[in-house]
């Protein structure tokens, strides 16, 4: 406990060791911060930018940025809420997102933000860019329609010698995540149905075993995404 | 000078459709066309999508019968998944799945009765439109009204608990389903609070019967003419000819009752049924191959399945299949508004056969999904509300749909529903100086009593716009009339 240092998140006293990040340092204080390209147990990247805080007058990443004694967070202010939002909606457009048929509806992190910053329509044009499905694995389909472009499963679906499986091809708009074939062909079941869980959206899915999880029971169908966390 | 007529859109269906009709300088009828105006594609943009997203995909066609496409793209993935047809599912696997369409079929039909076609039984088909709608009725015969809407809500909370929600659920999944029902959930279909329970649906679809025959007796001349043509009738039915409409063999009857198509397994549905393409609609015009174009349409839904079943496994149901029966003397009946009758007997079918599943203890069993070797290629069929529904699914090498045909049950009537149509507009409207809103009613009446789904998504309810262009010999506008 030696090394406790106080700080704020939106006026209330935290406490957190030092050189936590802050979206960890809330977290263990019952704050939420939404984030869709972090994730515990990995090196953070704030490739998202959902979890945008204003720290002491400027905005920042809370995934990448350590939490220091007397930082002032704003994280659910108006101003802050309305950046996710717009966020949110961005992927939305950018993508191709119809949650209608998607068996990781409910479950879906995406989906679930869409839902806690109320986005009712995105203010944004529809890209509808044409994108492929690769099901040539044997185990997982990656359906580039959904992508987000997180890299969680570049930087936590690996094999033994700990090699990717997945990672970034071309540049720019056409920029994707793609599966390595030669690798999925000796992909085990496990490591299949732990890279469709570590995707925060619909991108990487199991092969034949969709929509198993009756509707009721899935991640947010009774609360929303960070309630474990906080009551928002 | 000749008329051109249009009914655009037509309501109190289930989606968009448009009529025209078409008067010579007599006013002799000439044409008159069922138009289906909205243009949907599932079959194509569904190709390269995983098999297993089908179910769920496709049943966005429609927001009042779902569960039928759900569980006719699962019953065709079923085969992909090596879990065969019909029989090869586990007890629970099927019988939830019948559970839920028998849920569907009560609450599809008891939409169409009270909400869409009572209005024109109790106000009479030229009644005032300010009134002929369900607002009428709930103003008028609020008993009633209640009781529809009860009775729907029935339907939709057996869904609910099968299907994980009222309208576009999941539940059906390849090779079986994703839950079964909890004893909670079964005691209060059974034990519910009055009206919400089994025993409740079961005498209220008898009384909505009564409803309907006293009708019927004192507007015998009207219902029994009213668009009496003799046609094919085409439904599936169990092996040993009772009505069952989630899985059994295809059969069809022609107007005598002959068997024209004898019991045959629907997997190979292609070698029967031939499908024509007019330029005029979006909707395909479906006929069995054996007897061309001109001979080989039918009529599927309610009135098809009472004239091509032998019997209905359920006593109540039985009771009522036997009176209809008996008013055309054991021939099929080819009176168009008896499809009325039909569903209402059917809606009586489904509540029996919901009690009768409710308390079966396969329900609460765990098996809940069977697969085996996989296959390349599968045909579901169901007997939706509505009529046939075939889904026929291929897939590549990498679990992808290759290929999607559907044929949906408005379409097996779109041509019964076209010449219903005609034989009204030359009843109504032939050389009449003045085309009344009754009139026009009345073709819609001929429309509705096939409950069509023309675009599958959307539903009127109440009272659309109604527009009527009058126009020359050359196509030019001389009159618009247009209520509201």
């Amino acid at each position: 406990m030696d090394n406790q240092i106080i700080f704020t998140i939106d006026g209330k006293e935290c406490r957190a060791a030092a050189g936590t990040y802050i979206v960890e340092a809330a977290r263990q204080n019952g704050v939420f911060i939404p984030t869709l390209c972090n994730m515990p147990g990995i090196t953070p990247k704030g490739a998202c930018r959902i979890c945008t805080v204003r720290i002491n007058g400027r905005l920042m990443t809370s995934c990448t940025t350590p939490v220091i004694a007397g930082m002032e967070i704003e994280n659910n202010s108006p101003e802050i809420r309305e950046l996710r939002k717009s966020i949110i909606e961005l992927l939305f457009v950018s993508g191709n997102h119809f949650c209608p048929a998607c068996e990781k509806s409910g479950d879906c992190e995406l989906q679930a933000l869409a839902y806690l910053f109320q986005m009712m329509v995105p203010r944004f044009p529809y890209q509808f860019p044409v994108k492929e499905i690769d099901a040539s694995a044997p185990l997982i389909v990656k359906d580039q329609n959904r992508c987000i472009l997180c890299k969680r499963c570049i930087r936590t679906i690996k094999d033994e010698q700990g090699r990717s499986y997945f990672a970034f091809e071309s540049r720019g708009n056409k920029l994707e995540v793609v599966l390595d074939k030669e690798m999925a062909k000796t992909m085990i079941a496990e490591t299949a149905e732990l890279a469709m869980k570590n995707c925060p959206v619909g991108s990487i899915l199991v092969k034949e075993k969709g929509f198993y999880q009756p509707i009721g029971t899935r991640k947010f169908d009774q609360q929303p995404i960070g309630s474990e966390i906080s009551t928002h | 000078m000749s008329k051109k007529i249009t009914i655009e859109p037509v309501t109190r269906v289930e989606g968009h459709g448009k009529v025209t009709i078409y008067l010579d300088e007599q006013g002799q009828v000439k044409q008159s066309r069922l138009h289906i105006v909205e243009f949907r594609g599932f079959e194509r943009f569904i190709q390269g999508r995983p098999y297993w997203e089908a179910p769920v995909l496709v049943q966005r066609l429609c927001g009042i019968c779902p569960v039928s496409h759900l569980l006719a793209a699962s019953k065709a993935l079923d085969v992909i998944v090596g879990a065969g047809t019909g029989e090869g599912l586990t007890p629970t696997g099927e019988k939830m799945r019948r559970l839920m369409h028998y849920g569907q079929i009560f609450q599809s039909h008891t939409l169409h009765f009270f909400h869409l076609s009572a209005p024109d039984f109790l106000f009479g088909i030229d009644g005032d439109p300010d009134t002929r709608n369900i607002i009428g009725i709930a103003l008028n015969h609020p008993e009633l009204a209640v009781q529809g809407v009860m009775m729907r809500k029935f339907g939709q909370e057996i869904i609910r608990a099968t299907a994980g929600k009222k309208i576009h659920g999941t539940g059906a999944i390849p090779g079986g389903i994703n839950k079964n029902l909890s004893i909670e959930e079964r005691d209060e279909f059974l034990k519910g609070n009055d009206p919400l329970n089994a025993d409740k649906m079961v005498s209220w679809a008898e009384a909505a019967i009564d409803f309907f025959r006293n009708y019927y007796v004192a507007n015998k001349e009207f219902i029994d003419n009213f668009a009496h043509f003799p046609s094919n009738h085409l439904s599936l039915v169990r092996k040993d000819g009772a009505m069952d409409l989630y899985h059994g063999v295809l059969r069809a009857v022609d107007s005598e009752g002959r068997k024209i198509l004898h019991d045959v397994d629907y997997q190979e549905y292609y070698n029967f049924i031939e499908e024509e393409v007019r330029s005029w609609s979006y909707m395909k015009f479906p006929y069995l191959k054996q007897y061309g174009k001109d001979k080989g349409w039918y009529r599927v839904g309610p009135l098809a399945r009472l004239n091509t079943a032998d019997f209905i496994p359920t006593p109540l149901a039985q009771a009522e299949f036997e009176k209809f029966k008996a008013l055309t003397h054991g021939k099929p009946n080819n009176h168009c508004l008896h499809t009325h009758y039909a569903r209402l007997i059917e809606i009586l079918h489904a509540a029996e056969m919901i009690r009768e599943l409710l308390h079966d203890p396969d329900l609460q069993g765990d098996e809940l999904v069977v697969k085996g070797t996989k296959q390349k290629e599968g045909v579901g069929l169901i007997e939706a509300p509505r009529g046939t529904l075939f889904h026929h699914y291929r897939i590549n090498d990498n679990d992808q749909i290759a290929m999607a045909n559907l044929i949906v049950s408005t379409t097996n009537n779109n041509e019964p529903m076209n010449r219903s149509v005609n034989y009204v507009a030359k009843a109504m409207m032939t050389a009449k100086k003045e085309i009344t809103e009754g009139m026009m009613n009345a073709v819609e009446v001929a429309i509705r009593a096939y409950d069509p789904c023309l675009s599958c998504a959307t539903h009127a309810l109440g009272k659309m716009p109604l527009e009527i262009t009058l126009l020359d010999q050359n196509e030019t506008i001389i009159d618009k009339k247009r209520s509201h």
